[in-house]
């Protein structure tokens, strides 16, 4: 089975505080560490782990600058065949273009399968997988928690809420969107990154791609960022730990969870 | 004056789901200021009569009733959605940012050649234009978003962001749809729903709940949590990587995927309170989160905070209640 991954670097930001840049529209990255987004990190594992079990070819894309490039070294030190960076330069893409570049470098691929994050950390539309398949006019699924293969198709887990799965077949080729959870992600050494940088890389310039006329012009625009209005929040309790123990203590004593 | 603003229903099960309220409330409160139609669209199999709990909420309800339709489908809810569009021409539509919606917004909006905007927290007018209000980066930031000119804008918006009041008590019109509407031959058909995270606790009872996230760091360190959770006769819960790294069980899962809540107290730890494992706590009594980021979202719901490492303040505990 030939499997495309579409991925995206993103930056980490838990336990960071983050600022907003001068023109507003955009954090400050500087300083900030970059990792493949988590739901791509799944949805490679099941991509490669796909092939293992029944052959065929996994290709990894992503759309950005050549810093995003780690990401699809550590794709192909996972088990990728091969990475596809398409470079976006300096432009500001919303997902509705993203998809169009996708769909344009991946319809000459050979797929019978396409997988993609059913979201991403930073900006959290999770659009570009649907968006994507629209274009390509493929059948595709989202929030996907398990992936069996049939004989003419699959048959897939879908996460609904409450913790309720729906079961539905699709037929292939197909597009996914993958949840997080559906599988253990194998872990990946800085040898392996290493041994990896021998697997082909290609580099494709957005001009290569001949999109057409009006492609590139985002359906939507980010005109400002702001911080949460602060309202209400925590009481904080500050001093040591065993102050902050006891005020804890007090409050469940209170509350009458304990005696 | 504008378009009308739709809202699309979703239900499962026969019953309709709350975000259908929620984008509702939403769809009238704008239509008061453009001075429009607000419409609810319904697609139901026969006989379902969903419509008779939405009378009140819309001006108009829009019944589609067609065989199979109890259970939603992406692929037959565009298409239904992309003639709507095209004959009432409405100046929004609003869908659920929900796993279905998920699969719905993003293709309509590339078949139908409309500008979406996904996940929104809120829709504002500005000068007459929609503007979507977006959180971004876990909840830490906001972002207000435009949408490229269009005759009609979409938006999916995500489940508890928008306060519902009580029915607006409209004399809702319940309308059929005329225009005939080809279903192409389905891609994905639907076998079954399955209920998954049965397990020896529910933690959905529980008065007093120790709950430990992402900031828990290491698999081994569960036990010291849990010794905890014994010695003050509270029930160990999780949020979603817990689980997702297999590390407790499913039925640990407090969240939008996983159980609603409503302990008397809820003891976050190491949680930093992404928007669905929020919305499964907001019936706490009482949340007490300790989370080394002072800016983790979820001392934005919490009633009471530590910004602490964690097993600091467990280690603490311990010492206090003795052993």
């Amino acid at each position: 089975m030939d499997i495309v991954v579409c991925i995206k670097r993103v930056p980490f930001t838990q336990e960071v505080d983050l600022e907003i840049d001068s023109g507003q529209r955009d954090i400050v990255k500087d300083g900030l560490a970059f990792v493949l987004n988590e739901w791509d990190n799944y949805a490679l594992e099941e991509a490669i782990s796909l092939k293992e079990r029944l052959g065929g070819q996994v290709t990894v894309v992503s759309v950005g600058s050549e810093e995003d490039e780690e990401v699809l070294r550590r794709a192909l030190a996972m088990g990728a065949d091969r990475a596809i960076r398409v470079d976006a330069g300096n432009r500001t893409l919303d997902v509705r273009c993203i998809s169009r570049i996708l769909a344009k470098v991946v319809k000459d691929l050979p797929f019978d399968l396409i997988l993609t994050g059913a979201q991403a950390d930073d900006t959290n539309e999770g659009c570009v997988g649907v968006m994507l398949a629209e274009e390509l006019g493929l059948p595709h699924a989202s929030v996907v928690k398990g992936v069996e293969v049939l004989d003419k198709g699959l048959r897939i887990r879908v996460e609904l809420e409450g913790g309720t799965e729906e079961i539905s077949l699709i037929k292939l080729p197909a597009l996914l969107t993958i949840q997080t959870g559906i599988n253990e992600p194998r872990y990946v050494s800085v040898m392996g990154i290493r041994k990896a940088a021998k697997k082909e890389l290609k580099v494709l310039a957005l001009e290569e791609l001949r999109l057409g006329s009006g492609s590139l012009e985002p359906d939507s625009s980010v005109e400002r960022l702001f911080f949460p209005p602060e309202q209400g929040g925590a009481q904080m309790l500050t001093g040591d730990p065993a102050t902050i123990a006891e005020r804890i203590l007090k409050i469940l004593k209170e509350k009458g969870v304990i005696q | 004056m504008k378009g009308p603003i739709l809202a699309l229903a979703e239900h499962r099960k026969g019953e309709i789901r709350d975000i259908t309220y929620e984008i509702l409330a939403k769809a009238d409160q704008l239509s008061v200021k453009t001075g429009s139609d607000s419409i609810c669209i319904l697609i139901e199999a026969p006989g379902q009569g969903l419509q008779e709990g939405l009378k009140g909420w819309a001006k108009k309800i829009l019944l589609i009733e067609a065989k199979g339709l109890e259970v939603f489908n992406s692929e037959v809810y565009k298409a239904y959605l992309l003639e709507i569009t095209k004959a009432l021409k409405p100046f929004l539509v609003f869908l659920p940012h929900t796993p279905w919606g998920m699969d719905l917004a993003p293709a309509l909006s590339v078949k139908a050649g409309l500008p979406l905007v996904s996940d929104c927290v809120d829709i504002i007018l500005e000068d007459g234009n929609p503007k979507a209000i977006r959180q971004i980066y876990g909840g830490k930031l906001y972002s207000q978003v435009s949408f490229k000119p269009s005759s009609t804008y979409l938006a999916s918006i995500r489940p508890g962001s928008i306060q519902v009041e009580a029915n607006p008590g409209h004399d809702t019109v319940i309308q059929g749809f005329d225009t005939p509407v080809s279903i192409p031959p389905l891609g994905k058909t639907f076998e079954e729903f399955v209920e998954t995270g049965q397990g020896d606790v529910d933690i959905s009872q529980a008065p007093f709940l120790i709950s430990i996230g992402r900031g828990i760091g290491d698999q081994e360190r569960i036990e010291e949590v849990r010794e905890l959770t014994e010695k003050l006769g509270a029930v160990l819960s999780c949020s979603r990587p817990i689980v997702d790294k297999n590390w407790l069980p499913k039925y640990h899962q407090v969240g939008t995927s996983g159980k609603t809540v409503k302990p008397k107290v809820y003891l976050a730890l190491g949680i930093s309170g992404a928007f669905q494992h929020v919305a499964g706590i907001k019936g706490s009594g009482t949340i007490i989160a300790v989370n080394k980021d002072k800016k983790a979202p979820i001392f934005r719901v919490a009633h009471f905070g530590v910004a602490e490492d964690l097993f600091r303040i467990v280690s603490a505990l311990k010492e206090k209640i003795g052993g």
